[in-house]
């Protein structure tokens, strides 16, 4: 029997305010276990949160780059259970009436068609800590750090049919988040990530099968992996004769299994009702018009600027547009080249991804600066230095060597682009190499590369390649 | 001197006629000697009250003195006490030293008035009668056979038998007024929002709400006057501008409109109350004060629907006390379930095991509609019922409990008979408008109060309509007999 | 609406209250008088009432996003039933 898999992601991003969701304690990542969870985080009694500004704007922003209503009116609601990582016995959330609906995200398919997958909501709601399991003396600890940090929690439709759709779809979304720098995305810190739900149905079925849901998968590969993991695994169950028993599983990547999670499931009367300590959020029309006018060109009207503007392929201005760092930094880079726009995309592109994958480094820490690179491309252009020069020249910008012209100027790197003196080094070829120039003249064409490259090699490559053509061609001929 | 009222040993204070020292010593002395017969205190703050009193005797001279700067007084304990035990009259927290100050406790630090000490109450505030407290009943000092009313019936009976000039309390479903009731005092729950509830200990929270206990309602004014406005720490604090609630108490009553809901007068009231409070109405028509009946029709409903919300939001609210970061912890978990069911299984009293679980069930699956959605519309229709009676009327007058305290263990196996001493004043709670109770008059020797409701964030005039009442009359002078 | 035995531990163990067996009947009783009491509510209709979830028909306040606590653990910790290297401990977290 044919198969169809139906996955619908719930995506928690972390928002990039400096405090949490209801209480005025640093979210930043990485302190000292319990140092940077106050009286509200700890869930003393009497306590009392008041929420964080910050997080209503960035989920108003997430709300109008999807295209999805920001609801005049939401509700906070407490969702009851109980683990030593939630320190009131509940989680404050959003239930009934979440505070974006309805939106839409568009992917790209593989074979380039697009896909349009439904946003069924985004809600507020704050983090929970981490349990750690390192042994002690039996027990596990606590940290409650990132307690009351804010989620956006970001819940699509059962649109994706495949593995690569549901990462296409979670790759937009990533990108997305940074683009509006409402999340760092940083994904092993936790700043992103994904629970998926998953089923199968037969072929032209409509009636959606069984699902299990798969908790807390942290990177692309993984969701990858797990998704394609849990689909085999409920195939095999239906095809033996069995039922998928609903239920939450945990991804194990170090066997590239899922399994069952089942101290999550025992409970799971979550007894939600509006929390009495939070009033209902409202949010005004011209709140929601001020963040509108900050919003920042989105990921797909920047590519399709890329593409129309600067006359990139689809795949290029995709990749230039992956951040909204790379995009700025192709854009300046063309600014200061001077407007050659293919030559700056291939430049970022290949050497300059090159080198940032090769130390690790994100194009904010790019040892080369746009401007710099921009500078060393006017240079390409305006024949200053070769193409195969300008690689020599960029690794050492690399290397801190300073700017493109001091490089040229300092190892002496200048194109010969005087026709006498490439002449005199073409005649001094010739009269050194009388053999080679009479099987030329006798037909044997491909000689020509050998002169040119003895040429390149008497000038340091410094000869510019078009004038070192032309004129070896008239003098090999006679 | 402990016969005198709050603004009476303020004057005395200003005009250093006694020390602040020598009161708060003069109060602890009193808590120390009569305080066993009735188990009004958890926890006696004695060398903090006498450094405050220090304190504020050196801000007095320095002319730096508030109204109430020196006046001893005492806190319920559901309020945090930064450095202090806030047990909340449960075993759950018998270790628990609050490590900071409610914002009720800090601005009665700032205006300078010394702590005593924390007063018994039902746990968590659970209770009409005081007697699920961990630390044991409180006696009522008018008869210590009998109960103080609750769940603030510490702070009741230590200020009716002048342990201390006053004390806070908190009221959800009637928690401030009953027990003032029973113990001849006047006690005022605010308008929702207008006190803070950081700091205090959450019961119910879309019903909890702090308030003043003393002698008369000059006094609760004052207090009133230190306790509310705007803390930006409470979501639900309501922001306006701060007002002196003794600015009106001194108005005539003449031509005020005072409501008599027909609904809060009818059958289940005892005669001894129902002739006292008749009596106050007489006596306000005397004042020049009209009176007209009002309707209040489905305030019968009002304990049903109260203990399906207070109890959700309790279940909620007190999820957090699993014994992870504080508080009581079982001896030896065995595992992470044993450790949250014993912990909690032996630090929290019946009553509160057992609205936790009326709360637990009424939000579960497959109920909530019928119980906590269906309770939350008749909370609708009773604060419209208010809402209509206030169109006609200034304040609304009806007794504060239908019986006068009642005996020790009385009420204590039948949980709903026990729920039914808050028949009128919950209604209040559930619309979120302002309460109090003054003392009425006695029957068989035991004290009653009327309780006079007003619009929301009418507290002036509800003080300025209790104080003309209390000049004119003398019930709320008179003091328990062995406590003079 | 009467409560069983059976439900009474339900709840119990949803709400993580350890209730001795001898108490069960008990809790069975009076939980289910306190149900039959609140039934009453049943008496009246509320069709199209919109519930009131709060007394105050007023809208969220939004707080700052300004950092305004700092790192208090000594203290927090000090009350807490058992820490180690920060951490408050509890008997193992099985996932």
């Amino acid at each position: 029997m044919e198969w169809e898999t139906v996955i619908g992601l719930e995506i928690h991003a972390q928002l990039a305010t400096q405090t949490k969701i209801f209480s005025g304690a640093a979210t930043a990542y990485g302190a000292e276990p319990n140092t940077q969870a106050c009286l509200i985080d700890l869930g003393m009694p009497g306590v009392l949160p008041v929420l964080n500004e910050e997080a209503v704007r960035m989920a108003v922003k997430l709300g109008l780059a999807i295209g999805a209503e920001v609801a005049p009116r939401s509700v906070f609601a407490r969702k009851n259970y109980f683990y030593p990582d939630l320190p009131k016995g509940y989680q404050i959330s959003q239930y009934e009436l979440p505070v974006v609906a309805r939106g839409t995200l568009e992917i790209e398919l593989e074979d380039g068609e697009t896909k349009t997958i439904g946003v069924t909501r985004a809600h507020l709601e704050e983090d929970a800590g981490k349990s750690l399991h390192e042994d002690f003396h039996g027990m596990s600890g606590i940290d409650l750090n990132r307690a009351g940090t804010p989620l956006l929690e970001i819940v699509s439709e059962p649109d994706m049919r495949s593995a690569k759709e549901a990462v296409a779809y979670m790759k937009k979304l990533h990108t997305l988040v940074r683009y509006l720098e409402i999340c760092d995305g940083n994904m092993q810190e936790g700043s992103f990530r994904c629970d998926a739900n998953v089923s199968v149905r037969p072929q032209g079925q409509h009636k959606f099968g069984t699902r299990c849901e798969i908790k807390n998968l942290n990177s692309f590969r993984y969701v990858e992996r797990a998704i394609n993991y849990e689909v085999e695994r409920q195939i095999a169950i239906i095809e033996g004769g069995g039922a998928v028993v609903q239920e939450t599983r945990l991804y194990d990547p170090n066997k590239d299994e899922t399994r069952s999670m089942r101290s999550k499931e025992e409970a799971n009367d979550y007894r939600y009702f509006p929390d009495p300590d939070l009033l209902p959020l409202e949010i005004a029309a011209d709140f929601v018009e001020t963040v509108r006018t900050t919003l920042p060109e989105l990921p797909d009207e920047k590519k399709h600027r890329f593409m129309t503007h600067y006359g990139l392929s689809a795949y290029d201005a995709g990749v230039l547009t992956a951040s909204r760092e790379m995009g700025d930094y192709y854009e300046q880079v063309v600014k200061v080249c001077g407007g050659h726009a293919k030559l700056a995309a291939n430049w970022t592109m290949v050497e300059l991804s090159a080198v940032l994958n090769r130390d690790n480094l994100d194009i904010a820490d790019s040892p080369v600066s746009a401007d710099m690179l921009g500078q060393m491309l006017a240079r390409i252009h305006d024949n200053t230095i070769s193409g195969k020069i300008a690689k020599d020249v960029f690794e050492a910008m690399c290397n801190g060597e300073g700017t493109a012209d001091e490089i040229i100027e300092k190892k002496g790197l200048k194109q010969i682009t005087d026709t006498g003196a490439i002449e005199k080094i073409i005649d001094e070829v010739m009269a050194a190499n009388p053999g080679q120039l009479a099987d030329y003249r006798a037909g044997k064409e491909k000689l020509f590369g050998f002169f040119v490259g003895q040429v390149m090699k008497a000038t340091g490559g410094k000869a510019n390649p078009g004038q070192l053509n032309d004129l070896l061609k008239k003098k090999l001929a006679g | 001197m402990h016969d005198k009222t709050l603004a009476e040993l303020a004057a005395a204070l200003a005009k250093r006629e006694v020390s602040s020292v020598e009161l708060t010593t003069h109060f602890l002395g009193r808590i120390e000697r009569l305080d066993p017969q009735l188990n009004s205190f958890v926890t006696v703050t004695a060398e903090q009250a006498l450094a405050a009193a220090a304190d504020a005797d050196a801000r007095i001279v320095r002319g730096e003195a508030g109204p109430l700067t020196g006046v001893p007084m005492a806190q319920k304990d559901i309020f945090c006490t930064d450095g202090v035990k806030t047990s909340c009259g449960s075993k759950m927290l018998d270790n628990f030293v609050a490590p900071y100050d409610a914002t009720v406790v800090e601005r009665f630090k700032a205006a300078g008035l010394p702590m005593l000490g924390k007063t018994n109450m039902d746990e968590f505030a659970m209770g009409s009668s005081n007697e699920t407290s961990f630390y044991g009943p409180v006696k009522n000092p008018w008869d210590t056979t009998r109960v103080p009313g609750g769940s603030s019936g510490g702070s009741a009976a230590a200020v009716a038998a002048r342990l201390a000039p006053a004390a806070t309390g908190t009221d959800t479903g009637g928690s401030i007024r009953q027990p003032a009731a029973l113990c001849n005092l006047t006690g005022l729950k605010p308008t929702y929002g207008r006190v803070s509830r950081w700091g205090m200990i959450a019961f119910a929270s879309s019903l909890d709400q702090g308030g003043p206990m003393a002698q008369n309602a000059a006094d609760c004014a004052l207090l009133l006057n230190v306790m509310a406005g705007f803390d930006p720490k409470d979501s639900t604090s309501i922001e306006r501008p701060d007002e002196d609630f003794t600015a009106h108490l001194n108005q005539p009553l003449k031509g005020l409109k005072i409501g008599l809901p027909k609904e809060f007068f009818g059958a289940g009231m005892d005669a001894g109350v129902a002739k006292a409070v008749d009596e106050a109405i007489a006596q306000y028509r005397a004042l020049g004060a009209e009176t007209v009946e009002v309707s209040l029709p489905n305030s019968g409903l009002s304990v049903p629907a109260y203990y399906v919300v207070a109890p959700a939001e309790c279940s909620s609210n007190l999820a957090r006390f699993d014994g992870v970061r504080y508080g009581y912890r079982c001896e030896k978990p065995k595992d992470l379930m044993d450790l949250y069911t014993r912990s909690r299984g032996e630090g929290f009293g019946a009553e509160v095991k057992r609205r936790i679980m009326i709360g637990t069930y009424a939000l579960s699956a497959g109920y909530f509609d019928a119980y906590y959605l269906k309770a939350q519309q008749i909370r609708r229709l009773i604060a419209d019922d208010f809402k209509r009676a206030f169109e006609q009327v200034d304040v609304i007058l009806g007794p504060t409990s239908p019986t006068t305290a009642f005996r020790l263990g009385e009420k204590t196996d039948d949980p709903v008979t026990m729920y039914l001493s808050d028949i009128y004043t919950i209604a209040v709670n559930l619309a979120g408008l302002p309460g109090m109770s003054l003392p009425a008059g006695f029957a068989d020797g035991l004290p009653v109060g009327m309780q006079l409701i007003g619009n929301y964030f009418d507290e002036a005039r509800l003080l300025n309509v209790a104080h003309q009442y209390q000049l004119a009359t003398d019930w709320h002078r008179r003091m328990p007999g062995g406590f003079e | 609406m009467s409560l069983s035995n059976e439900d009474v531990r339900k709840i119990a163990h949803l709400a993580r209250l350890a209730v001795r067996e001898e108490d069960i009947e008990g809790y069975a009783h009076s939980l289910s008088d306190i149900l039959a009491f609140v039934e009453q509510m049943s008496q009246v209709d509320t069709e199209g009432v919109l519930p009131m979830a709060h007394p105050q028909d007023a809208a969220q306040r939004l707080r700052a996003d300004v950092v305004g606590e700092t790192n208090q653990r000594e203290r927090h910790q000090a009350i807490a039933p058992a820490v180690e290297a920060g951490l408050y401990l509890v008997p193992k977290v099985i996932e």
